[in-house]
């Protein structure tokens, strides 16, 4: 028998979760958008500003040294999180849209040249599409897609299909935000790595649920957000295999990356600071390291224990009601929900819902390729962490017959 | 010559005032938004949407005399109840009308919410095409 989380005990810490909402107590299920953020978090955050403020790296007083000390645990933290071979190779960023930003503009912009080819995948983000397709038309190379199943899981024959020499780079999420399949992402780099390709994944909705080994996975890059991990926002993480960043260009210029500045010449700095020009986001990077020391102190099985159980009951229940479809069903999936309703736009029910404190998203989801291949205008979205109670989804799941009685 | 502007809103703010209860006053906003006339179909066209991040808003105007006639639809029903009073309120007014028009209707009944998220409905960008048209018509 795995051990159980004490569900009370955890919720204490997060402060954000107790509080009425449009007179209702709060349900928040909007936790693939962004997850709330643990005492230990917001504590980190004011003890930074209130004792160590200072600028990192340069300054030789006792702030500044403290201030580089916490700021660089936490890329020591990071390392070991991903089990990466070093600390040289976890770069800050500013979240996951910056860290793709960052490797198409260096990597991208260095390797794809024309009538190459990326791939990508029909469940990704905008942010995971913009970036390649900007490369791509600079260059002249191509954007090829692996299509997805009515039930949400990615085609890998079709993907074999697409792979060829030309293909310098895969860039594929690890999990769907929109729908929350987990793809297959062993197969999708050993499969690119036999021709030659490179492949980003896109941790951002899966570092949360899932435990990821940047060596064992044979990672090329892997980004993620610190929010969706219940650190702050303004916090991403690239991280990326030595040889590929030291062949990379730098992305911005400015302080901190350099070497040495000549008007003839300026040299570099080396990993990890060729990639962080500028004053980085100190103090949130800082309380980044009391969520990663938070998540880790709650035991991983027990953790996803509660979070399979939260999506089995919640699928269970809105399976009952009439009309209701959920979109993505793939056998592999995280505690995301999105569904939709005969006759009923997502908004509506979005509106209403919150008017009953409860927090969940509507819309694309930022992944309109998606929606487009399901022909919908959008979805309803609620994704549950492990602060989340069989209480509120049986809530959640009134109010939304409620809703829908109001709307019918 | 029709009712005013202002006492259109008075009208509004007292049908909402028999409502305590949020859902009655959105099942109310629901029920108008059903009631909405129907907006004819050779005006649902590219040309008259207006893009929210998350529902579609369609809106046709043209000059009958002196007076500015609205017509408009969405794919949400609470955002039809809010076009439909909106439509109420501003339709069949001179365009110096709409173009002095104070909707403070809208806070008033509780609903300001949905004219600050500017993003996902279309409704802040549809009052100021409403008063777009009123301008081109005056």
């Amino acid at each position: 028998m795995a051990e159980t989380l004490n569900i009370d005990q955890i919720r204490a810490d997060f402060p954000v979760l107790h509080q009425q909402v449009n007179k209702a107590p709060l349900i928040y299920f909007d936790n693939a958008a962004t997850t709330q953020k643990p005492k230990a978090v917001i504590d980190a955050l004011s003890a930074y500003y209130e004792q160590d403020n200072a600028n990192i790296h340069r300054g030789i007083h006792t702030l500044a040294e403290r201030a580089t000390t916490a700021y660089e645990l936490t890329r020591k933290k990071l390392a070991a999180f991903l089990n990466a071979p070093s600390t040289d190779q976890i770069i800050f960023t500013s979240g996951t849209t910056a860290g793709i930003n960052l490797v198409a503009q260096t990597f991208g912009r260095a390797n794809v040249g024309k009538g190459d080819q990326i791939i990508v995948s029909n469940l990704e983000h905008h942010s995971n599409i913009v970036p390649w397709q900007m490369i791509a038309e600079e260059k002249g190379a191509e954007i090829k897609v692996i299509p997805v199943s009515d039930a949400g899981v990615l085609d890998i024959e079709a993907y074999k299909a697409l792979l060829n020499p030309k293909v310098k780079l895969v860039a594929v999420n690890h999990v769907s935000n929109a729908i929350g399949t987990i793809n297959p992402i062993v197969e999708i780099i050993s499969l690119a790595h036999e021709v030659g390709a490179k492949v980003l994944i896109d941790g951002a909705q899966s570092v949360a649920h899932l435990a990821v080994d940047v060596q064992a996975l044979d990672m090329d890059f892997f980004v993620f957000s610190a929010h969706k991990l219940f650190g702050p926002t303004g916090v991403g993480v690239l991280y990326g295999k030595r040889d590929l960043l030291e062949s990379m260009p730098p992305y911005q210029g400015g302080g901190e990356m350099i070497k040495e500045v000549r008007f003839a010449g300026t040299t570099y700095n080396e990993l990890p600071y060729k990639f962080e020009a500028g004053t980085p986001n100190i103090a949130d990077v800082i309380a980044f390291g009391a969520a990663l020391d938070y998540v880790q102190a709650i035991p991983s099985e027990a953790l996803a224990a509660q979070e399979e159980a939260l999506l089995a009951y919640a699928t269970a229940k809105l399976q009952k009601i009439p009309g209701l479809r959920i979109v993505g069903t793939a056998p592999e999936k995280i505690a995301v929900i999105s569904f939709v309703i005969d006759g009923v736009h997502p908004q509506d029910i979005g509106v209403l819902l919150d008017k009953f404190g409860i927090a969940i998203r509507t819309g694309h989801h930022c992944a309109q390729p998606l929606m487009q291949r399901y022909e919908l205008v959008g979805t309803c979205r609620a994704s549950f962490a492990f602060y989340n109670t069989f209480e509120e989804i049986d809530r959640f799941v009134l109010c939304l017959e409620k809703t829908l009685q109001m709307l019918g | 010559m029709g009712q005013p502007i202002n006492e259109i809103q008075e009208e509004l703010i007292e049908e909402f005032g028999l409502f305590e209860d949020w859902a009655d006053k959105y099942e109310y906003l629901i029920d108008l938004g059903k009631k909405l006339a129907p907006m004819s179909d050779a005006f649902k066209t590219e040309d008259n949407v207006i893009k929210g991040c998350q529902s579609r808003v369609w809106l046709h105007a043209e000059k009958q005399g002196d007076l500015v006639v609205f017509q408009a639809d969405s794919e949400a029903i609470i955002v039809k109840g809010m076009i439909s009073m909106l439509i109420r309120v501003l339709s069949n007014h001179t365009p110096a009308e709409i173009l002095a028009a104070d909707l403070y209707f809208i806070e008033q009944i509780g609903m300001s919410q949905h004219l600050a998220q500017t993003r996902s409905n279309g409704l802040v960008s549809m009052v100021k095409q409403m008063q777009h048209y009123a301008l081109a018509f005056s």
